[in-house]
């Protein structure tokens, strides 16, 4: 908050980090507009991770389901002839939380370690599942023939098009999360988080919160899968792989969880990182894995956190 | 004869081959202040989980206000009017003390599936949050971090969540476990104000307290009430002296 009396470095930081997304496509270097663009969904997918893992209290190692249902409804729709993005944009949120819906109502029903694998397991399956659809791809995936189209509002097969659409995005969804985690909801499900025990005995029927907010925060997966098809123009089962899940996992804690702007700086920090340091090795993980060591053991506020101040409690 | 406000007949449950509630039975009447006390061990701990649900019993009945509970879960239960504050304190830390309250109050203010407005700016939930602390004396700690409060503190702070939620009847758990004597003495008062307007179930181990402010008292050793009655009764008990009393002032000779 700003009324700590010292410069406020996270305002700063977030302040600049807007005006550099607002133009980086004005320099008009195709390769970093893309990059930003896949950075900025990244973005999406890891704020909408932290929404139930943050806020939530929910570790869930099956995230890039969600992104992977999503991408496969854009990616089918387009086999069968329905290029709308009015159509199959919300549709890939649709089925993102139905199944989304399936998977909560059963590992709600644990917690802990426990949840974990349940997740683990079900975004697995989902895995298995699309490599075995030969019709669409198998384990090679499937390419699309173009970008969704928007009735001819905008033509977003233009790269600078596409990025201050997701951009837009990225602002809405950022905007409705801040609603959301200081409204009456937001309020409960961060209770369940520090003492589900309490919330029940206060009258919480705190499970139906849990799967409401794991519904949500897949909806919103769901949306960053569809516009990562659109992105690549692809649409593989390795974007349901576990190891995607842990990615964006690596992103909201890297940036802060329990915060909005960390995941978004975390999707920044590890994806630029990726791109730089892989120039110098392929083993670009061994300079970054002791970097995340750190960070975690830093006070385990991630980036973001450590922006505010050392015991500065909002 | 008025209707008792919560019946418990028949109560069983065992852990093991230990039975912590043993055919237990008990009646709490409207607008009384219930002190349950007993030996470490007796069962206290158990018996206040079967009444909010957090333990299922192996046999017998609960009936609360007219209605069967024994198989509610304890969401329910507490919709119905049966709060419960907790022996280790349990309120949300990274909350100030206002939100903690007002969280309670959120909790009988219809369901929260609403995902727009600021909770922290809606009146309906800060008012009445702020009069229950001013209540329990914490109206000067309402912006304070709850995990900064004194221990103290948080203790007034179990209570005013679980009178937020406007109970027929509270239960409380040990409500002055690990206070020292001027915050006892503090609570105490506290407890004396609800006299007459709360139907309470106390659970204590300060002695002092529980006979100040019970209208009646049970004793419960091994998992049975084997005695209940005002504190005149409870205290010229000679089974009760040997059980439990006998010690107590023993120690405190």
């Amino acid at each position: 908050m700003a009324d700590s009396g010292y410069f406020d470095l996270r305002s700063a930081v977030l302040l600049l980090l807007l005006a550099a997304l607002a133009v980086i496509p004005l320099f008009g270097d195709i390769f970093y507009t893309r990059l930003f663009t896949r950075i900025m969904i990244y973005a999406m997918a890891a704020l909408s991770l932290d929404l139930i893992l943050g806020f939530g209290g929910m570790v869930s190692l099956g995230h890039a389901a969600f992104l992977g249902v999503g991408a496969y409804t854009v990616g089918i729709l387009s086999l069968w002839g329905v290029q709308s993005a009015f159509l199959s944009w919300p549709l890939a949120m649709l089925f993102s939380m139905l199944i989304a819906l399936v998977i909560g109502a059963i590992s709600l029903r644990v917690s802990g370690v426990s949840f974990i694998m349940i997740t683990l397991a079900f975004a697995q399956m989902l895995y298995y599942c699309f490599i075995s659809l030969k019709g669409y791809g198998g384990s090679d995936g499937m390419t699309l023939a173009g970008r969704s189209s928007l009735a001819g509002l905008l033509d977003i097969s233009r790269h600078g098009t596409f990025y201050y659409l997701v951009l837009c995005i990225l602002l809405l969804i950022l905007f409705a999360a801040n609603r959301l985690v200081h409204s009456r909801f937001g309020m409960a499900i961060q209770g369940i988080r520090d003492n589900e025990r309490r919330m029940l005995s206060l009258g919480f029927p705190t499970f139906r919160y849990k799967l409401v907010c794991f519904v949500f925060a897949a909806g919103i997966a769901g949306l960053a899968g569809a516009l990562m098809a659109n992105q690549s123009l692809y649409v593989g089962p390795a974007l349901m792989h576990w190891k995607q899940s842990a990615e964006i996992l690596v992103m909201v804690i890297l940036g802060g969880m329990r915060s909005l702007a960390g995941p978004i700086l975390g999707a920044l920090g590890l994806l630029l990182a990726e791109e730089i340091l892989s120039n110098y090795t392929e083993h670009w993980m061994i300079i970054l894995g002791p970097f995340l060591i750190i960070v975690v053991l830093c006070g385990r506020k991630g980036i973001y956190g450590m922006l505010k101040g050392a015991n500065d409690h909002d | 004869m008025t209707e008792a406000l919560l019946e418990v007949r028949g109560l069983v449950k065992c852990f093991g081959a230990i039975m912590a509630s043993a055919r237990l039975s008990l009646s709490i009447m409207p607008g009384e202040v219930h002190a349950i006390i007993g030996p470490n061990g007796a069962g206290k701990s158990t018996l206040i989980s079967l009444i909010a649900g957090e333990l299922r019993p192996d046999a017998g009945v609960i009936r609360f206000s007219g209605k069967e509970i024994t198989a509610l879960p304890v969401h329910k239960r507490s919709r119905l009017g049966l709060a419960r504050s907790f022996q280790i304190t349990s309120i949300f830390q990274g909350f100030c003390a206002l939100d903690n309250v007002a969280l309670a109050i959120q909790a009988c203010s219809g369901h929260s599936f609403r995902f727009w407005q600021n909770a922290r700016r809606i009146a309906a939930l800060r008012e009445p949050a702020l009069s229950i602390l001013e209540q329990v004396g914490l109206a000067g700690r309402a912006q304070t971090v709850a995990a900064r409060l004194s221990y103290g503190e948080q203790r007034q702070l179990e209570i005013a969540m679980a009178l937020a939620v406007k109970p027929k009847l509270l239960l409380l758990d040990e409500p002055m476990a690990g206070m020292g004597q001027e915050e006892t003495e503090q609570l105490t008062a506290l407890l004396m104000g609800l006299k007459g307007k709360q139907t309470l179930v106390l659970v204590e181990h300060d002695m002092e307290a529980v006979f100040a402010l019970a209208d009646r008292i049970s004793v419960l050793v091994y998992g049975q009430m084997i005695a209940t009655g005002t504190p005149d009764v409870i205290r010229s008990l000679a089974e009760v002296r040997k059980a439990y009393l006998g010690d107590e002032e023993m120690e405190g000779a």
